[in-house]
């Protein structure tokens, strides 16, 4: 990344960082109390805890221009949070982009003075390529809340299956047979 | 995971300034209650409402707009809320004494986890004060929506529907109320008003129905539930070499035991039952099982004070018939709500029965004195400490166990050591999550009070997100890979929320933890534990 655009967003990491987390924070439900931002204690807030951790590995993630693979973690908690709130898909997702409209907001003047389009460009795109994994993530995260479901019938009729000789458990050894054959 | 191609990404703000991220400022009273796929229950089917006589029987959908309300609706309503205004002074205090101080606000784990602002509980409360205000107070009626009132409609009652189903009557938010204003009641009642007029949700109504036909919530019938046991004594001879043999309906018993239904059938309650065979099993116990009175739950309780009275009558009448001494139930949660704190005066006195006391300690469970009923762990962990069995808790090594208090047990009737006290015995690694997520603060598993449905998957994910995270803490600080509970709901809903937030942590009962490490006269090596999993230092010996 460019280095003069990459002085400026560690300079600035934490006003940016604040912008987004402020962003993702009004994509909830209005409330004045103001708690999902407030409360700092991670079990009294879980959402705000994991939002606020992984805004900020996110930003460092992009910035220091790292393998996206690696932040994956924190992206994965932030969505699979926002994956079984009330949320459209579309909204459970803007928050990615919302960094786009934090880092320009924060960097508007010294992006403009020191003409430092080109970069952003390059740097915004990193986003975009952040915001296909979050697709994955997101919608394994929608496929796997299906799966929950079909698995917590399976184990209400564990008990009726077996009895009725209808449920076989195939043996681990059958199973790596299968693997081996399918590997030749 | 692969990088995906690169395909051509929109351009910079092209999406974002397309969709309105923001939620809309409006005061509550103007935000409309939107009932959408994953945040509810289906409604009652008209064949349970039917069986338990309930009102408006019908078939619905909460998705439809004509939610097909009987003729009258708002007077049966309002005169519902005058009746239960007398009838209950901790309700009208509740509706009265509120100051909004805000200390229970942040409190429930639906509002921590959606921060929707209807979820905190003093607003789940206002839905309903706002009603009383408007045509039971001066204020109210005169001042309206100054003075925080409002007009029953249809869309108010909606929002009841949506919002007294979304709370799990845990009564968190009354441990940090200085009032003690417990919104579990006000919740109740609320729930009470809607059965009024037919509003009552598929997963209640239907267990409910089944259980006052079947005796249980399953709908299980007397073969059934002897066949089940009997296949888990099968699965017991092969673990231990012992034939354990339970009476079933056997007149001149010492005891009863009841144990929720769910316990009876299905993964992992099964091997929590298996527990209590195999225990009673080695203590020679003279006790029987009820086919009839065959479940200690009461979904009752989750539709109306007298469906739940109804339901619970069973289990006297049983003890009576059989001629038992006492009772001893099973590990649930809402169970013992109404075991300790209704059942004595709904269906008592149970003067027919004995003070509890344990034949095997002689310990006089003087807690039980009037209703009769001792919680198995209590029975256990008395054993325990008078040295009574015999317990390798080495068999449990491959287990690290961390424990979650059921909101019922803990906030409903104090019971915090005795289930520690026996993982403690049963265990060598033991693991307390976070101090304000556990015992009387306890966070709630998020389906509870019959909202365990598979429909709602969202709404209980993220109602259960608070609990998950503390899970999630001690699993990646201590390596913690078993939640157990001493509830039958809890065994039912956590796999799906541990599978979710904290894939890798099993849900265990209590009781299997304990039967694992009991040592049972004359019983052959064991290699696996209950579930067939190797025992530590036992790996590849079957
Ligand atoms: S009783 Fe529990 S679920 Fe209901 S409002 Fe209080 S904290 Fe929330
Ligand atoms: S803590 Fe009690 S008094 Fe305070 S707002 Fe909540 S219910 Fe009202």
């Amino acid at each position: 990344m460019d280095m003069k655009l990459k002085d400026l967003l560690n300079e600035k990491k934490s006003a940016i960082t604040k912008n987004w987390f402020d962003a993702i924070m009004e994509t909830y439900p209005t409330d004045t109390t103001g708690f999902l931002k407030k409360q700092k204690d991670m079990f009294a807030n879980p959402v705000g805890h994991v939002i606020a951790e992984g805004s900020e590995r996110i930003l460092e993630a992009l910035i220091e221009g790292e393998e996206l693979t690696d932040s994956l973690r924190f992206l994965d908690d932030i969505i699979r949070v926002r994956a079984v709130q009330d949320f459209t898909p579309s909204k459970a997702m803007a928050f990615i982009f919302l960094i786009k409209k934090s880092v320009r907001e924060e960097l508007k003047k010294e992006i403009s003075q020191n003409h430092l389009y080109d970069a952003l460009l390059e740097f915004e795109s990193k986003i975009d390529e952040l915001a296909l994994f979050a697709l994955d993530i997101y919608s394994k995260c929608r496929e796997q809340l299906n799966e929950l479901k079909i698995d917590e019938l399976k184990r209400l009729t564990f008990t009726l299956l077996k009895k009725a000789n209808l449920m076989y458990e195939i043996p681990v050894e059958e199973f790596e047979h299968k693997d081996l054959k399918c590997n030749i | 995971m692969a990088k995906p191609e690169k395909i051509k990404t929109p351009k910079p703000g092209e999406i974002a300034s397309s969709i309105d991220f923001k939620s809309p400022a409006t005061d509550w009273m103007d935000t409309p209650t939107e009932i959408k796929p994953g945040n509810f229950c289906w409604g009652a089917k008209e064949k349970d409402l039917l069986t338990l006589g309930l009102p408006n029987p019908r078939q619905w959908s909460p998705l439809d707009d004509d939610w097909k309300l009987p003729e009258g609706w708002k007077s049966t309503i309002l005169d519902g809320l005058s009746d239960r205004l007398s009838k209950y002074r901790s309700f009208k205090i509740f509706m009265d004494i509120c100051v909004r101080c805000g200390a229970c606000a942040d409190k429930c784990h639906f509002y921590i986890g959606s921060g929707d602002p209807k979820n905190m509980p003093v607003l789940r409360a206002e839905l309903i004060r706002s009603v009383y205000k408007k045509y039971f107070t001066a204020s109210g009626k005169f001042l309206g929506r100054l003075a925080g009132a409002r007009e029953l409609d249809e869309d108010v009652l909606k929002e009841w529907w949506s919002y007294f189903f979304q709370c799990t009557e845990c009564r968190r938010c009354s441990v940090f109320c200085p009032y003690g204003i417990d919104q579990a009641e006000v919740t109740i009642i609320g729930r009470e008003l809607l059965n009024l007029v037919g509003l009552n949700i598929d997963w209640i109504a239907g267990p409910a129905a089944a259980c006052y036909m079947k005796g249980n919530h399953l709908g299980l019938e007397p073969h059934a539930i002897k066949g089940n046991i009997e296949s888990m004594c099968d699965d017991i001879e092969d673990l231990t070499g012992i034939r354990v043999d339970p009476s079933f309906n056997r007149k001149g018993a010492d005891i009863l035991f009841i144990t929720p239904s769910g316990d009876l059938l299905g993964d992992p309650g099964i091997f929590t039952n298996m527990g209590y065979l195999m225990l009673f099993h080695e203590l020679g116990l003279n006790y029987t099982w009820s086919t009839y009175a065959s479940e200690g739950g009461n979904f009752g309780f989750f539709t109306s004070n007298d469906m739940a009275k109804r339901l619970n009558y069973k289990i006297y009448a049983e003890a009576k018939r059989l001629g038992v001494k006492w009772i001893i139930g099973g590990e649930c949660g809402h169970m013992w709500r109404v075991l300790n704190q209704y059942m004595d005066t709904w269906n008592g006195p149970a003067d027919f029965l004995e003070v509890p006391k344990s034949p095997i300690t002689g310990t006089v469970f003087e807690n039980a004195r009037s209703t009769k009923m001792v919680h198995i762990t209590e029975f256990t962990a008395d054993l325990i400490k008078h040295g009574k069995i015999k317990l390798d808790p080495s068999r449990n090594d491959h287990l690290k166990v961390t424990y979650h208090d059921s909101c019922n047990t803990s906030r409903g009737m104090g019971l915090l050591e005795e289930p520690r006290y026996i993982i403690k015995a049963s265990c060598n690694n033991f693991y307390e999550m976070p101090e304000n997520t556990i015992r009387e603060k306890t966070f709630c598993c998020g389906s509870g009070s019959g909202l365990n449905a598979s429909e709602n998957m969202e709404q209980r994910m993220r109602g259960g997100l608070a609990r998950a995270n503390a899970v999630k803490y001690v699993q990646d600080k201590h390596g913690v890979n078993v939640l157990a509970n001493i509830c039958a709901v809890d065994r039912a809903a956590f796999p799906a929320l541990m599978d979710y937030w904290c894939p890798g942590v099993g849900v265990y009962g209590t009781h299997e933890l304990l039967a694992n490490a009991l040592v049972m006269t004359g019983e052959k090596e064991r290699v696996t534990d209950l579930r067939g999993d190797d025992l530590p230092g036992k790996e590849g010996n079957e």
